[in-house]
């Protein structure tokens, strides 16, 4: 439904993004995630049309962003960051005019507007004026707007921004059951929102793709993930130590607490293969018939994943799964 | 109702009530009639009375120079206030193309000050009360201060547009549409003529929204004064739509 190719957005001598290309396409929830300036909100902003890109294209439904705006813009349902509306209309007008606006008329018009505040739970405060609302409604007011014309595309600027946890959780929701029919890109900075939402992620930093996969994918990547934690009865830690060292899958073994009674070591794994790290040590406890008090698997985390490839000084070769 | 046209129509409707929905556009009518009364009857300025006279010179004569600064005041909040929301980013990703929504705000606010303008109808009623007015050139002062109205509006559409800032889009609309007043003010162009050559004298004039209100007032309807505004208007309004584009690309 989206597709997005080596574009360019250059601010005079600033490159703000530069050359990314993705694909969304119906049924997909992509997040994109980034540190601030990174060039989220810019790559947004063209694919809805607001800004033209410097190179590159856009391409929504079938129709080129530049060429054919209108019908692009007709697929499209789009949420900016600061989540504007016009503070002098009530909630009702707000919607109204988004409605009307996207050709939406008689009948028709009157059933999408409650449609989107039932969806968006706006009934209390439906002939309220905008400027009255609390940021959370008012969040709300400009989601619903985004929703109205129940498009197939929805690009959202951190939704959830600003919102208090119930709100979060419910937004949230919403976009899960919609990412079911849609095709969905949204960006934020909260990385649980990632796995609970995502079908995959896309992680930029300083205008370029560093990462693409799914939530799992990435989690995979972290340098804790696959590794192995283990609590041994009457076992000394040197030797739990150097046995579990020889493993062909275990990199480095680090003995976190050592005593009479039990020890506890870690594990990592070479290369992210942790299947064969747990198996080889299942069959090293078998055969060494060691008490096993704890076994723990660790998953990767992805706030790992992302602090690790958005420093500053990480080599980003290799990271590209995708 | 061709799409462009509804789409116009959408956000024309859009920014009426906009105008409506605080007590400002109540404020601004009451301001705008009280000083062009003020300024038609005083015995000192208009002396409406003592002309003795079945017209309305006095009244049109103060509107180029009362829509120097409520017209601005209208029109400043135009794109400025969009910007500052960031509704424009809104409004600018509907499906709609952006002179849709250039024509439709500019139409709104025209409107808005056509019906200001409408509201001093008690003077023509006075007029005819007291004598036997001739309605033509009434009726041609009337279209001409719309047109002039529309002039400055689209002065002010397009220096809104420059700025997120509605104090400086207001100060700066009153420079430009004070030019285009002082271009054609005879105590100006008198000055003008006394070491200028005839035709820069003729160009400088042919720019000034007084020269061609003049003709409107005298009850003549030239098509070249309408073209003038037309292409005022026009003009601004395209510049407006360049400045936005500018603004998106950088």
């Amino acid at each position: 439904m989206i597709q997005v190719e080596q574009l360019v957005k250059r601010f005079g001598p600033k490159v703000a993004v530069n050359r990314i290309s993705f694909q969304v396409e119906r049924g997909e929830v992509l997040g994109f995630l980034g540190p601030n300036g990174a060039g989220k909100s810019t790559t947004m902003r063209m694919i809805t049309g607001f800004i033209p890109p410097s190179e590159g294209s856009v391409t929504v439904g079938d129709h080129p962003i530049l060429e054919q705006p209108i019908q692009a813009k007709r697929l499209m349902g789009y949420l900016p960051e600061s989540a504007p509306c016009y503070p002098d209309m009530t909630v009702y007008g707000f919607l109204d005019f988004a409605a009307e606006i996207r050709g939406i008329s008689g009948g028709d018009r009157k059933k999408a507007i409650h449609r989107v505040v039932d969806l968006c739970f706006l009934e209390s405060v439906l002939h309220q004026s905008v400027d009255t609302l609390s940021k959370g409604y008012r969040h709300r007011t400009c989601f619903a707007q985004s929703i109205i014309h129940d498009p197939d595309v929805l690009i959202m600027d951190e939704p959830t921004d600003g919102l208090d946890p119930n709100q979060k959780h419910e937004v949230r929701g919403i976009i899960k059951r919609m990412g079911e029919k849609k095709a969905i890109i949204f960006s934020t900075h909260i990385l649980e929102e990632v796995e609970a939402v995502c079908s995959r992620a896309i992680i930029i930093d300083r205008g370029e793709i560093v990462a693409n996969g799914t939530p799992e994918e990435l989690k995979v990547r972290s340098r804790h993930a696959g590794a192995v934690q283990l609590r041994l009865g009457g076992v000394s830690g040197a030797i739990a130590k150097d046995k579990l060292g020889q493993l062909s899958g275990a990199d480095q073994v680090t003995l976190v607490s050592d005593d009479a009674t039990c020890s506890e070591v870690v594990v990592q794994p070479k290369q992210h293969d942790s299947a064969s790290l747990s198996e080889q040590i299942a069959d090293l406890i078998l055969q060494e018939n060691w008490r096993v008090l704890q076994f723990n698997c660790r998953e990767g985390r992805l706030d790992e994943v992302f602090r690790d490839i958005t420093k500053p000084d990480t080599i980003k070769e290799g990271v590209q799964a995708a | 109702m061709s799409q462009s046209t509804s789409n116009i129509w959408c956000v024309l409707k859009r920014e009426w009530k906009g105008y409506f929905a605080t007590p400002v556009a109540f404020v601004f009518i009451v301001i705008f009639l009280v000083l062009i009364g003020f300024f038609t009857f005083s015995s000192n300025l208009g002396q409406f009375f003592e002309r003795e006279e079945a017209s309305l010179a006095s009244f049109f004569t103060w509107h180029p120079w009362i829509y120097l600064f409520l017209v601005p005041s209208v029109g400043m909040r135009l794109w400025s206030e969009e910007r500052r929301q960031g509704t424009m980013e809104l409004l600018l990703t509907m499906p709609v193309a952006p002179w849709h929504t250039i024509l439709g705000k500019f139409l709104a606010s025209w409107a808005f000050l056509a019906l200001a303008l409408l509201l001093t109808f008690p003077i023509i009623l006075t007029t005819s009360y007291l004598g036997e007015p001739d309605y033509g050139p009434i009726a041609c002062g009337y279209i001409g201060s719309i047109f002039l109205a529309g002039g400055y509006l689209a002065v002010s559409s397009m220096t809104s547009a420059l700025t997120r800032n509605q104090v400086i889009s207001f100060i700066l609309s009153v420079v430009i549409c004070l030019f285009l007043v002082l271009a054609g003010y005879p105590p100006v162009t008198d000055m003008l003529v006394n070491w200028a050559p005839g035709w820069l004298v003729d160009t400088v004039t042919s720019f000034s929204v007084m020269t061609h209100f003049f003709s409107f007032q005298r009850g003549v309807l030239d098509a070249r004064d309408i073209v003038f505004f037309l292409s005022l208007i026009g003009f601004c309004l395209f510049s407006t739509s360049v400045i936005l584009r500018s603004l998106r690309t950088n």
